[in-house]
Parts: structure tokens; sequence; C-alpha cells
């Protein structure tokens, strides 16, 4: 991002045929995750393009559900991505990749002047963004086997975690794991119900052609009462359990000990067979994260249909790393008691690689401004799930590995998967991060769209419609076409022979338009909570504020605000635990302050 | 105005009352309440002390007293209590004491309550609650107020919070999560349900007389041609009281209303321009109009006119029964037989009033809400009657989000967090 918005990048990782790997499941998108991936691509950024160069499999998960949350997913190559993604940065000009281990930041008067490298060399430069992942002072856990690093066969990054860790900034520990990879010719695929990829021919980015790679299915198995006692009996031995893992894991990515320890009164477990790719025969078997030993792994996995014979290549394991508190960081992800120190990732609490993905964008869109002396417009909660996420880890920091859901965004009805592009690539093209492909297919896009809507505003009466063969009420008012895309039974295609003009449409952009029209009445409510919400934002609580020095506030309050230091009201407000009450104690005590 | 001072006011009715309650709040009340009754007693334990003049030693009351420390106190300040005997001349007596003593004022209108709220002690509903406490002039009305302020109305709002949270969790584990097996099926019957009862819940509440009818008093609106007794009447019903008797002016030439508490029950009663069909010039007929909007929105009208004709709501009363010599208006079916000179069934009418009023009002166990409120809980239960009808979980969970805001409203909350513990803490999802 940095390096198309014209800033000389360098990108360090360990060795460069990591860049692209991906750690745990070769799956992207998902509920919540989809819609980032989206707004990645409506950014311009690379993981839905690389996604649909790698996928195998398609579904589009909450297909019978409300568009606004439903969640497009693929199951990647994990070599064709990779390949995808080395050969996008090969092609960005600016952009060169440095293969080493950065062992510290380089701090010069108070800001960030590069970073030393292990080997004795440093590289200069106006900002740097972490995007350490689990690699930070990693340390792997499988049984009572314990190994230092990131991911399994790769190294830690120590050196930083303890240059970090004595900056004094607020770091903590976190836990992951992943489940064991099974030799896909030892399942008995024949007797389990298979999931084929999606048929319609949806991608990732609507920029992709279609499918480029054959389709292959997943399966599905269960746990039952065996599997579950052999972990039972076997708790004890599972480093989360025997204390050796202080750090908190995922709710919503619960390892298989966990499910177990707390929901014993459920009879089994779905676990969906993943294949990793087309010419390999690793299967990952979602569902079954665990950090017991290689044995108990072995029994329980053979417990489960289908699996009876199976073989383990590789053993799951948990990994425990550093991470900061992200209410140490601004909205544009900078660490505040470091300018031009940006961190992006796992690092900041989160988990998975579309959130990864969502905040490398921003931290690299900001730094590069920064370094390029620009004004960077972000996107805000009621724009987009990435500014959700962003504005949720330094509000109110993470006690648990932070993933995206739909739930989490108040205003989920206008931030539909389907309208990325709308929301933001105007936006990022004011960024100047933009290609000029996209560019120009955006603005014919809108252009479409324009013409389109203009088309919709003719009033039909239903006469009109019902000779059309629509079912449409005799005694209804006459309304725009627009109105009355409304109604369930009426589509853009059966309007047509009432819209003027010839029209080219993608899609993407009629289900948008279409949706648009469903939503409408709800997103008219919305729009008075939007003024509100923009009214407070602008609403500034001025430098720094003392929170202990203000009657009223709770010792929790003070903590969570001196942490979070929020800039507006409307920040303030969504920082948990703070009431109404508090509010106005905090803008009394800032207008004093100011005064 | 400085949030730093001490402050002082009588915080019950206005004498004369059997019992006067006098605040103090701030740095300085500490002091004040030793300087008054010779040290600080234990906090929170009612005492009885001497009350004397810290400059001459005066006796000033024997009453009792209360200290609480800040910051867990009602206002978040250091608080004072002292409950004197309710003559007017006590209370004043005390009052200029407190005014000589440094650093202390008497408090602004409402200002116990902004303090209270400024330091946290008390959500929205519970500040309204304390505001119309202030407000307060009769026992109906002091006793619902506190009711309030204690947190009634919040628990009652955070219940029905909570169970939105509980409705909403139940849809988001099926749109976040419906791909993975562990989340319960039926979502949109179970939620159909438990949404209809919740608004049916808070309807319920809704119907039930409003904090405005305590604060305003029951309004009694009397009606009938001119000259049928309705300014006599007027006047017999109110002298009874006329110790809090008001006169307010009508904005209007011929509306005039009476504010005046009856056994404890306050009303409004109204007197109307004499109705009349023809014959009325200009301003008359303005008048007579507004006797019409008046007696459309009395909670009591008395019908003083020809039998029948004031509709079915009314009260049929027949007046100036002692008068035998002239041909006065007889109705077969009045409610009350009366004369306003005499008194003769003045009581009788009045004890229907009270305990028609009675009804009218919030009950003991009730809560009662205040407009704003009310038209929270109404933006509330439209909000739920949109997600029962919603077949869509995504536009039904939308519509539950704007139920809980105006919760949230309510109580002076909002959070997006509430909900997913709500969500995780019942289901295994995720893996
Ligand atoms: C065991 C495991 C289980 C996981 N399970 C899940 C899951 O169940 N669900 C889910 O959503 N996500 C899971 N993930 C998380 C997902 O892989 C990450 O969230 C995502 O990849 C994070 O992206 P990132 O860019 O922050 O870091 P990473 O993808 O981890 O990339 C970090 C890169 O930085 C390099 N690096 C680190 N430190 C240095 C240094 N000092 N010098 C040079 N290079 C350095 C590393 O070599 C690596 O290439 C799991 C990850 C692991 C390892």
């Amino acid at each position: 991002m940095a390096a198309r918005m014209g800033a000389r990048t360098a990108l360090v990782s360990f060795t460069r045929d990591a860049i692209g790997a991906m750690s745990c499941n070769p799956a992207i998108g998902g509920l919540g995750k989809g819609h980032l991936v989206r707004e990645v691509d409506a950014l311009d950024g690379l993981i839905a393009r690389a996604a649909d160069q790698a996928a195998i499999h398609y579904r589009m998960l909450n297909s019978s559900k409300g568009s606004a949350v439903q969640g497009p997913r693929v199951q990647a190559d994990r070599k064709l991505y990779k390949a995808a993604i080395q050969r996008m940065l090969g092609e960005q000009d600016n952009l060169h990749i440095v293969e080493g281990e950065v062992a510290a930041i380089r701090i010069e008067s108070g800001r960030v002047s590069g970073v030393s490298m292990a080997d004795g060399t440093s590289i200069a430069a106006r900002a740097v963004v972490l995007a350490t992942g689990t690699f930070l002072g990693g340390r792997m856990f499988r049984g009572e086997e314990r190994l230092e690093g990131g991911r399994i066969g790769e190294p830690g990054a120590s050196l930083l975690a303890q240059q970090l860790r004595a900056a004094e900034l607020p770091m903590a520990r976190l836990k992951t794991g992943t489940p064991p990879r099974i030799d896909g010719r030892t399942i008995d695929w024949a007797m389990l119900d298979k999931q084929p990829s999606d048929s319609d021919g949806w991608t990732m980015s609507p920029r992709s052609q279609g499918r480029s790679v054959p389709q292959v299915f997943c399966a599905i198995t269960r746990t039952c009462q065996q599997t579950h006692d052999i972990i039972r009996v076997n708790l004890d031995r599972s480093p989360l359990f025997s204390g050796a893992i202080g750090a908190q894991g995922p709710r919503y990515c619960p390892s298989i000990e966990d499910k177990i320890h707390r929901f014993g009164d459920r009879d089994g477990h779905q676990v969906f067979l993943e294949p990793e790719g087309l010419d390999t025969h690793l299967v990952y078997p979602n569902g079954i994260s665990t950090s017991l030993p290689t044995d108990v792994q072995r029994a329980f996995v053979r417990s489960m249909a289908g699996l009876e014979c199976a073989e383990i290549v590789v053993p799951g394991y948990a990994v425990e790393y550093d991470h900061i508190d992200p209410r140490a960081l601004d909205h544009q992800l900078q660490v505040r008691a470091i300018p031009g120190l940006y961190c992006a990732g796992q690092i900041n609490g989160t988990t998975g690689y579309e959130e990864a993905a969502a905040q490398g964008l921003v931290a690299g869109m900001a730094a590069a401004g920064q370094v390029l002396g620009r004004q960077i417009e972000l996107p805000d909660r009621a724009t987009s799930y990435l500014a959700v996420m962003i504005d949720d880890l330094v509000l109110q920091g993470v006690t648990e590995p932070y993933r995206m859901l739909t739930a989490r965004a108040e205003y989920r009805l206008r931030l539909r998967a389907n309208n990325a592009s709308d929301r933001l690539t105007g936006l990022a093209i004011g960024n100047g991060c933009v290609g000029d492909e996209r560019q120009a297919w955006f603005e014919r896009r809108q252009r479409a769209k324009a013409g389109l809507l203009t088309a919709l505003q003719r009033p039909a009466s239903c006469a009109e419609l019902a000779a059309l063969g629509l079912p449409v009420k005799a005694d209804g008012a006459r309304q725009s076409l627009q109105d009355w895309l409304r109604f369930p039974a009426i589509s853009l295609a059966s309007l047509s022979p009432l819209i003027e003009g010839e029209h080219d449409l993608a899609d993407d952009l009629i289900a948008e338009i279409e949706e648009d029209a469903v939503y409408a009445p709800y997103l008219a409510r919305q729009d008075a909570e939007l003024r509100d919400l923009r009214a407070n934002e602008r609403i500034s609580l001025g430098g720094d504020i003392d929170y202990r020095a203000i009657t009223g506030l709770s010792n929790e309050m003070v903590e969570r605000l001196s942490l979070a230091r929020p800039e507006t009201l409307a920040e303030a407000g969504r920082i948990r635990g703070v009431t109404p009450a508090a509010l106005a104690a905090i803008l009394v005590h800032a207008r004093r302050q100011a005064a | 105005m400085h949030a730093g001072d001490t402050i002082f006011a009588l915080s019950s009715g206005a004498p004369p009352a059997a019992l006067a309650i006098i605040r103090i709040s701030g740095p300085g009340a500490g002091n004040a309440l030793a300087a008054l009754s010779g040290g600080l007693p234990s906090p929170r334990h009612a005492v009885l002390r001497s009350l004397q003049d810290p400059d001459d030693g005066g006796l000033l009351d024997r009453a009792l007293v209360l200290w609480f420390p800040g910051p867990t106190t009602a206002t978040g300040e250091d608080l004072a209590e002292l409950h004197l005997h309710g003559g007017r001349a006590v209370v004043r007596a005390v009052e200029a004491v407190l005014a000589r003593m440094p650093d202390l004022r008497l408090a602004e209108p409402g200002e116990f309550t902004r303090r209270a709220f400024l330091n946290g002690r008390m959500d929205l509903a519970e500040a309204e609650g304390l505001s119309d406490l202030l407000f307060a002039e009769t026992e109906a009305q002091r006793v619902a107020a506190i009711r309030m302020a204690s947190g009634h109305l919040s628990r009652q709002v955070e219940s029905w919070r909570q169970e939105v949270l509980r409705l909403s969790a139940l849809i988001e584990a099926e749109l976040d999560f419906s791909d993975e097996d562990d989340v319960a099926s039926g979502v949109a019957d179970t939620t159909g349900q438990g949404i209809i009862a919740l608004a049916s819940h808070i309807g319920a509440a809704l119907q039930r007389p409003r904090a405005e009818r305590l604060r305003d008093g029951i309004r009694v609106v009397l009606a009938g041609p001119p000259n049928s007794g309705k300014s006599t009447l007027l006047n017999a019903l109110v002298q009874r009281e006329a110790a809090i008797v008001s006169d307010i002016a009508g904005t209007t030439r011929d509306l005039i209303e009476v504010p005046v508490g009856l056994k404890g029950i306050p009303f409004v009663f109204t007197d109307t321009a004499g109705l009349r069909d023809e014959g009325a010039e200009v301003i008359e007929a303005i008048g007579i109009d507004r006797a019409r909007d008046a007696m459309a929105v009395a909670d009591i009208l008395l019908w003083l006119g020809p039998e029948g004709q004031g509709g079915a709501r009314a009260w049929e009363i027949e007046t100036q029964i002692d008068r035998i010599d002239v041909s006065r208006e007889t109705k077969t079916a009045a409610r009350h037989r009366l004369s306003a000179r005499t008194g003769i069934g003045l009581d009788g009418l009045i004890d229907d009033l009270v305990m028609t009023a009675q009804t009218l009002l919030p009950g003991a166990g009730d809560v009662a809400l205040n407009a704003r409120q009310h038209r929270l809980l109404s933006e509330c239960t439209e909000a739920l009657d949109r997600a029962g009808q919603q077949d869509d979980l995504l536009l039904r969970a939308e519509s539950l989000r704007h139920a809980r805001l105006a919760l949230d409203q309510l109580l002076g909350r909002t959070h997006v967090e509430d909900m997913l513990d709500a969500l995780f803490g019942n289901f295994c999802i995720g893996k």
C-alpha cells in the first residue's frame, strides 16, 4: 500500500519464501471476515485477488439469510496463494523485499528512525510498521513439548520482543492453536457427507474473472462420545489445562479441549475436512484445534467416522505470543508514545488473515501518508468493518484474540460485502492508494450505477407492473421503480421492460442496487443515529486529560479512559462502562481545562 | 456556580409539614454538621441531636441527623441530612445559620441532582425521578418520586434490556455462527414468541397511569351552560384546602385552572366558559371551543348542564338542591346531588373524586413514567412490533437493536459488547 502511494518501502521477513504463507487454515473469508476481504479489495489490497487465484472451494456462508450478513469464504491452495501474493508483490514498484531478522526498532529523539537487523546491518526509515504475527516472543506447546518460534519450523522474534518489553510498551500474551493435519489418502471419504464448491460463479474480488482453478469438495464428520472421553481423560496433559499456558485464547475458535471442558453436555461437534491444496494430500480438520500430546491427538482423531485409519502428518499445537495492548495506538494504528511506529495484525491482539490484512492496509496507508506529508482520510464505523475493528481495538483493547463478527458492526445493513467498492474505493482513490486499472473500473461502475439510478426514478403504476406479471396489489399507489424494488418479489431483471436506456451492469452492482432498495427504510431510520455519531465525533476532548482529576469517575473508568485516550466525545462514549454521567463530567472537565 | 462549593437546601416539601429534611452536600458538609450538632455521628446512622446556633449556642431544634461521607452518597460528595420538625420558623432559623457559615450557600434548583449525575451517582432515569421529587408537593407525588429515584424504574428497564439482549444474542448466534452446528435451532420461533411477550409487557407498563398525573394533578373539568353553578362549585371544592391553593391565571381569558390537593392527591380543577350553541359573540365562541377541548382531555368531567348532554364519560351533577324556590334543573340519574352553598353533598363528591383519582394515579407497586420515558418506551415497543413482524432474522436483529437503543437511552448507556457477552455466555460456538 505504502509502495503504491509512492513511498520507498522495504518488506522485511525472516525468509522471502515465508511471505504469503498461511499459518493455519488456508481459508479466506467467512462471516464478518468476508466483509473485511471485500473491503481490503475495495482499497486495492491483494488478499481477495490472491484468494481467487488460489481458490479450490467457494462457499457463500449464510446464503439463506439477509445479504448484509452473507459471508464469502474460499478454501485456498496454500502454494497457489503464496505464489499469487509473491507475484503481485514482485510487480509492485518501490517495494524491496529484505530477508533477515529485525532485532530492534531504532529510535532517535523520541521518534522512529529505522530498524536494526540481527546481522548487524540497519535500515533507515521515517516510519516502521510492525506486523510480527505470532512470532513476537512466540512459544509453541504440544502436550509436554515446548518449542521457541511463531510457527512450526520457524524461529521466533525474541530480540525484538525484549526491546519492546523494555520500552515499557503495554505488552501482554495471547494464545491460539491449530489442529493436526491429516493425510487425505487415509480418510474414508466415501462414508462422509460432502460439501461441493458453490456453483454460481461469484468471486472474492469483483475484479477477478471467474474461477481459475479446479474445484474440490469438503467433507463433514463429527466428534462422538468416544472422542470426548479420550480428550477428557487426557485433559491434564494439555498445556491449556496443566497451567503451562496462562494466556487467553479466542472464545470464537476454542480448542477442542476447551469445547469438551466448557460444553461437556453436547454429544458431538461438527468437523469439516478441508483439503489444503490440489497437489497435496494434507487435509485440515476444521474444528479440532488442539495442543494435546501427539498420541492423544492420534487416538481422538481416529475415534471419528471416516477417520478410523487416519494418519496425522503434522500434529496440532498451541502458540503463545506477545501482543501490544492496542489502546496504546491511535486510530491510524500508530503507537502514541513512539511517533513513526505503527503496528498491524496479530501483534495488535487480533486473529485471522483478514483482520491482519485490513490493519496492514490502514497502517501502511497512514505510515506512507506521514512520510509523504499527505493527509489520509480513514473510514468510520458507519462505512466499514475495517473501521469498526480498529475503533474497537484502540478504544476497548482486547481480552482475547479479536475476530471480526457481523454483530460488532452496528450499521451492518449498510456494510455489505457486496457494496464495499461503493463505500471505500472513492476514499482510497483520494488517498492515492488505488492502481490505475481499478480506478478506471470503479469510475465506469459508478457511472453505470448513476445511470441506472436515474432511470429508476421513473414512476410506475400497479397496472404497469401487473402487466409484466408481477404480484402487486391492485390498489397500490404509483411509485418510482426504485421504490417498487423494495418488494421481495420484484427484482431489477423483472422491471427491465420499464427501465429506459441501455444499462450494462455487473452482477454485484445489480445486487447492490436491489439491496439498497430493500434496506432503504432501515437505512433511513439509522440516519438520525449517524448524525448524532458524527456530531459527537466532532466534539474534541482536546489535549491530555488527567482522568484521575475528574471527580465521580470510578477507578475502572479512569483506567480504561487513561489507556485508550479517546480523542472525541463519541469515542469516550464508546468505551465500555463509561456512563453518560461520566461523559458529562469528562466534557465539563475538558471544557474547563480548555478555558 | 462552582462545583466545589458546599450547598444546602430543604429537600422535603414546603413547610409546614410533620418533618422537614435539609441536606448539605460538598466538602464543607462535615464541618457544618459538626458545628450544628456538636460532632460527627458515625456514618450512615440516624442519631438524635440538639442543633445549636454555633454563634450564640441557642437551641434550634432537636433533630435526627445523618452523616454520609463521600463518594458513595446520593450526590457523590460528603453529605449531611437534618430531619427537623417541620415548622416554618425552625426551618427558616436553621437555613439562616447554615447560610452564615463560610463556603456554604443555598443550592440552585436541581443542583443536588446535577451533582449526583455529574459524579456518576445516578443514571438518567434516576435523575429524572429525583427531579420530579423536587417538584413534589403532595404525599402521593413524594412516594412515587422516591420509588423512581431509588431505581425502581431503572431495575425494571434493565430487566427488559436484558431480555432484548438475550433475544438479540439468539439471533446473532444464528447470523454469525449458523454454519457451525453448535447453535440451537428454531431461533425464528423462539425469538418471535419472546418478542411478543416482551412487547406486551412493556405495553402494559405504558398503559399504566403517567407520572404527569402525579406532578400536574388529575384534571377535573367543570362544564355546563352559563350560570349553571360551575364557579360556585369550584370555589366550594377549592376552599377546603385554601392553604395550598394558588390561582394560576388562565392563559386564556376564559379557562381558569386551580391546582389543589385533596386528601394528599393532586387535582387541577378547570372552570370553563359556559357552553351555548347560539348567540355567542366571537371571543366567547373561542372560549367555548377551548372549553370543549378541555372537556376532551379531562380525566373527570363534572357536567352541570342538561342531563345527557355532557357526553358518555361525564358525571351528571345536580346542583343548587337547597334552592326550592327556583325552577331548577333536576336529573333522574345524577351521580351527585349537592349544594355548593350549604355544603350538602360536597363530601360525597370529594370522596368520589379521590377514590376515582386513585385508580388514575400510579398505584403503590407501579412505576410511573414521565413524558420522555413514555416516548422512549413507546419507541421500544414499536421497534419490537417491527421485529415481531419481520421474518428476516437480519432485519429482526436490526429492529431489536433499535429497541435496545431506546432502553439504553432511558438508562443512559450503550454498548454492543454487552450483547456479545450475552452471546458467548450461553453458547458453544466457533471452532
Ligand atoms: C498456530 C496458529 C494457529 C492459528 N489459528 C487461527 C485460527 O484458528 N483462526 C484464525 O482466524 N487465525 C488463526 N491463526 C492466525 C492467523 O494465521 C494470523 O492471525 C495471521 O496470519 C496474522 O497475520 P500477521 O500478518 O499479523 O502475521 P503472520 O502471518 O504471522 O506474519 C508475520 C510475519 O512476520 C515475520 N516476522 C516476525 N517477526 C519478525 C522479525 N523480528 N524479523 C523479521 N521477520 C519477522 C514472520 O516471519 C512472518 O512471516 C493462527 C496462527 C497460528 C500460527
